[in-house]
């Protein structure tokens, strides 16, 4: 059984069909990339699984459950994680600040007890301190800890992201380009770091990329979409030798 | 310059991150509780404005600061808690079943005034959650002037522009409405605030009104309610300024629709704006700003030419100069600074003064909302 299905998948802006009628599965424990020219609604199917846009047609299900009508903020705490494309970090707060609102979903202390700081709310504070520990330990993060966001270069900011959505303990989570603007040593870190949140994480992943190379080295099934279309459906080899896709990235 | 050795996540956790924070609060508690002792009912008086004032900024902090959202009616939630506290403990509540109103003493109306402002908050955060910036600006304003309008219409609570007594509070046969009795409320009032803002910034609420303000978008895929979290915040902020207006009705004594206009609230935005913006410490440096500087201006009168002195409008018209400047100059505001002051003492020598500079940032969409 799949973990995250997608049947006939659409939406419209006006009369811009910016996703037409997409279908695909992922596997537990896979890494799943989209990739298509720009405009081919990559990131509108993140924001569609995020719940941010809502479909106009089709249905998704996720561990078994519809959640195509679940509201956004429910998606996290049901285990699907996300990253955007152009950095969305807390910037007037520090590192750790950010990754401890990756627990929100985990968070059940109530307004009043944490008005009085009772200690049930200290000792959930300590427990998610504990596990941003480990993500903090897993990508080398000690370093920045306590510095603002604002005062970060982009490469850091990148994989603090990465952090984040790591933070509220996903079953599957969406990578936004996770190499753009990263160089390259940043985007083969980024490659160990994919490949390790699939291998030792047990957290499958769907990600969105332009770049071939970590397209090929970290992914087990590409789709390609080009103007809300799939145009192809399979292994980074087999994707990359369809004439069809050629002709979309190429031209004739 | 002071090294952090951190051996417990505890450490990251305790308001008081190291021995200095007991010695500089400590010394900042025996100086504010011993100030009655040793000033004049003038200065008391002053001191005891500044708290109510100082409450009131933190309960404006929490959502302009903290959660982003900028009010402009703040002055409405301040005159609710006003008038409630004077009806609760003056002419009382009619209830049925009842030949006699019910008057309230100040233990249970203080903290209803508080509730009935954070409802009037619920009341105008529901219909605005969609709203953001300007726009909600001019919404809350728009609620701020419906109050006014119903406290001057309402007459037979409100008593109109003929303006309504509020009663002296007394506890046995002390009045607490008066002198340092009222300085320790106010202060007492104005420490309990502040210890459940910080409390509330440490723990998850807090957090998830911080990301409402960086980024919407992420802090909903993060897990984060947008709606209950506004309207908490609005709930928060609003009764925390009822708080204050309650403590205010005691100060003034008499109450009137014209206490409680637009001028209000905008005094009040300039005091969080010039504090500080986004720290609990700013609301109290604003708050002194605020009360200090028409003082200040009084002062500097005796010494300008008459031409100068005597026009009328000088007093807004250095508020509104003073805001432009804060804004350009110094976003951070008068705690800001105090950070660089600080920063400098400490690094002595080579204190670096692009530490502080600001960096513009090329990368932020908003495309998606």
């Amino acid at each position: 059984m799949s973990l995250f299905k997608a049947e006939n998948l659409a939406v419209n802006f006006g009369g811009v069909k910016a996703v037409d009628g997409v279908n695909f599965e992922i596997e537990q424990g896979q890494c799943f990339t989209i990739i298509g020219p720009n405009g081919a609604g990559k990131t509108t199917i993140f924001n569609l699984i995020s719940r941010i846009y809502d479909s106009t047609e089709g249905k998704m299900t996720f561990g078994g459950q519809d959640i195509t009508t679940v509201p956004p903020h429910a998606i996290a705490s049901l285990g699907i994680a996300r990253t955007f494309q152009n950095i969305e970090l807390f910037e007037h707060a520090s590192v750790l600040q950010n990754l401890l609102v990756g627990r929100h979903c985990h968070s059940k202390t109530g307004l009043f007890s944490e008005l009085a700081f009772l200690p049930p709310v200290r000792r959930a504070e300590l427990a998610h301190r504990e596990k941003v520990e480990e993500v903090i330990d897993f990508l080398d993060l000690q370093h920045y800890r306590d510095s603002l966001i604002m005062n970060l270069p982009y490469g850091v900011r990148k994989v603090v992201e990465l952090g984040r959505a790591l933070c509220t303990k996903p079953k599957l989570i969406l990578l936004d380009e996770p190499s753009s603007g990263l160089n390259v040593e940043e985007t083969q870190d980024m490659a160990f770091w994919i490949d390790d949140i699939k291998k030792d994480l047990g957290i499958t992943v769907l990600m969105v990329e332009h770049d071939m190379g970590l397209v090929s080295e970290v992914s087990d099934q590409v789709l390609v979409l080009n103007y809300g279309r799939m145009l192809a459906y399979g292994s980074p080899q087999e994707v990359q030798n369809d004439p069809e896709v050629i002709k979309a990235y190429l031209g004739e | 310059m002071r090294f952090l050795f951190k051996t417990d996540y505890d450490q990251d956790i305790r308001l008081a991150k190291h021995s200095g924070y007991y010695w500089s609060y400590g010394i900042l508690l025996v100086v504010v509780f011993g100030a009655p002792f040793l000033l004049e009912g003038y200065y008391i008086g002053q001191m005891t404005q500044l708290y109510i004032m100082a409450i009131a900024g933190v309960g404006l902090m929490l959502l302009a600061g903290y959660t982003g959202l900028v009010s402009l009616g703040h002055a409405a939630f301040f005159g609710i808690g006003a008038y409630t506290e004077a009806v609760l403990t003056g002419n009382g509540v009619p209830l049925p079943f009842l030949d006699e109103p019910v008057v309230f003493s100040f233990f249970l109306s203080i903290p209803l005034a508080a509730v009935f402002a954070a409802i009037a908050g619920v009341v105008i955060g529901v219909p605005v959650l969609r709203l953001t910036g300007i726009y909600l600006a001019i919404a809350t304003f728009a609620f701020a002037i419906v109050i006014e309008e119903v406290l001057s219409r309402w007459e037979s609570v409100t008593n109109g522009y003929s303006g309504l007594i509020v009663e002296p509070l007394y506890l046995g046969d002390v009045e607490l409405s008066d002198g340092s009795a009222f300085y320790f409320l106010c202060l007492g009032v104005l420490l309990v605030v502040i210890l459940m803002s910080l409390n509330l910034l440490r723990s998850p609420t807090g957090r998830a009104m911080m990301a409402i303000r960086d980024s919407e978008i992420s802090a909903q895929s993060m897990g984060v309610n947008l709606a209950r979290t506004k309207t908490t915040a609005f709930a928060l902020s609003a009764g925390i300024t009822g708080l204050a207006g309650a403590l205010f009705a005691h100060k003034l004594g008499f109450l009137s629709p014209e206490s409680f206009t637009v001028l209000q609230s905008i005094e009040l935005l300039i005091l969080v704006v010039v504090g500080g913006i986004g720290s609990i410490h700013g609301a109290i440096f604003g708050a002194i700003f605020v009360l200090a500087l028409p003082q200040g201006l009084a002062i500097l009168k005796d010494y300008l030419p008459v031409e100068i002195a005597e026009t009328p409008g000088m007093e807004p018209f250095i508020f509104g100069l003073i805001l432009v400047l804060v804004i350009i100059f110094e976003p951070y505001g008068i705690y800001g600074r105090w950070l660089k002051v600080k920063h400098y003492f400490q690094m002595f020598p080579v204190y670096k003064k692009a530490t502080f500079k600001r960096q513009k940032a090329y990368m932020k969409s908003e495309r998606l909302k």
